[in-house]
């Protein structure tokens, strides 16, 4: 079972890992983006860790909705509301559990990329987070959270031959196939953070 | 027509000089004078080109007079925080809605109509209908 500290393990790990990658994630978004994705991303994740070391939620659904509100508020880019709406979603699915099984979080989790592709309008294949995030809960279904981690970066790998369709990257049209999609990159960084909180 | 109270103009821009000249263009075409309350939210918080939930929130609230809000964004994160802002359900007043137009052109179309007291569709429809007039 996943408990509100698993969930805190998740954000703090993946703030950790984009504070790592924060560059790499600046320089993808620079030939097909604003170059802003690290930054963006670092402060938003950073200030997630810090609201929820000060409000302290005690439930899984209660950590990822404070999460996905402190995203949308701090992040000033596009992938603010985009994840904000990715765990907001996913927490208010999870609902007031104590804990949840891996099972209830994979059907959470799939609501929160629906929203996410509701909210932007993004389909697989259009060279966004979604290519990373898709596969991801596909895997999780069947494989756990090391197989997510597994997809979730085949996918960010598949978008480099992508022509991207949605966002700033799609005004570049032909020109935007040969890069790896950065809001892929970081979907997979996060659901790799998913697997290091369970010590996968 | 809504009890002489009018609809509520944000514009929503990744410029806050963008935002704010916007504003003060569409209240300059609708004729020096207008009462009708607008409000720019441009920028982040820290003054950079982005958006900010905070000054979308901010600047709803301020115009809202009971008779609804129209928001009008430009592109990409604007348009993103403002439907994640709808969804949240309670961050802006009852009634706000995002509204699909051109942003300078639906702008002006929004303070023109909502200027005459019209309600908050006819103001939304005014705004959208600018997407349809041609230049070439």
């Amino acid at each position: 079972m996943l408990d509100a500290d698993f969930f805190r393990r998740w954000m703090a790990a993946t703030s950790a890992s984009v504070d790592r990658e924060a560059e790499r994630l600046t320089a993808l978004d620079s030939p097909i983006g604003d170059a802003d994705h690290g930054s963006n991303l670092q402060r938003g994740f950073r200030a997630v860790t810090a609201t929820l070391e000060k409000e302290a939620p005690d439930t899984p659904g209660a950590v990822l909705t404070l999460a996905g509100r402190q995203l949308i508020s701090t992040v000033g880019g596009a992938s603010g509301p985009l994840y904000g709406t990715l765990l907001r979603r996913t927490g208010k699915a999870l609902g007031d559990a104590g804990e949840v099984s891996e099972a209830q979080f994979a059907e959470a989790l799939r609501a929160g990329v629906d929203a996410v592709m509701t909210l932007g309008g993004a389909a697989p294949g259009d060279k966004t987070m979604i290519d990373a995030l898709v596969p991801a809960v596909d895997a999780l279904d069947e494989g756990g959270f090391a197989a997510a981690r597994t997809a979730a970066e085949e996918g960010a790998l598949a978008t480099t031959p992508l022509q991207a369709r949605k966002g700033r990257a799609s005004y570049l049209g032909e020109r935007s196939i040969g890069h790896q999609d950065p809001g892929a990159t970081s979907s997979a960084l996060l659901v790799a953070a998913l697997a290091e909180a369970a010590g996968e | 027509m809504s009890d002489g109270k009018q609809v509520g103009i944000v514009l929503v821009s990744h410029s806050a000089e963008v935002a704010s000249s916007v504003a003060e263009l569409a209240r300059g075409l609708a004729g020096g004078g207008v009462s009708v309350p607008i409000a720019p939210a441009g920028g982040t918080e820290g003054g950079e080109l982005g958006t900010s939930s905070e000054l979308i929130a901010a600047a709803a609230a301020s115009v809202d007079r009971g008779a609804g809000v129209a928001v009008l964004t430009d592109l990409g994160s604007a348009v993103l925080t403002v439907k994640a802002l709808l969804a949240e359900g309670d961050e802006l007043p009852y009634n706000t809605r995002l509204v699909d137009a051109p942003f300078v052109e639906g702008a002006v179309a929004a303070v023109v109509t909502a200027a005459t007291g019209a309600d908050l569709a006819a103001v939304e429809a005014a705004a959208a209908e600018a997407y349809t007039y041609r230049k070439v």
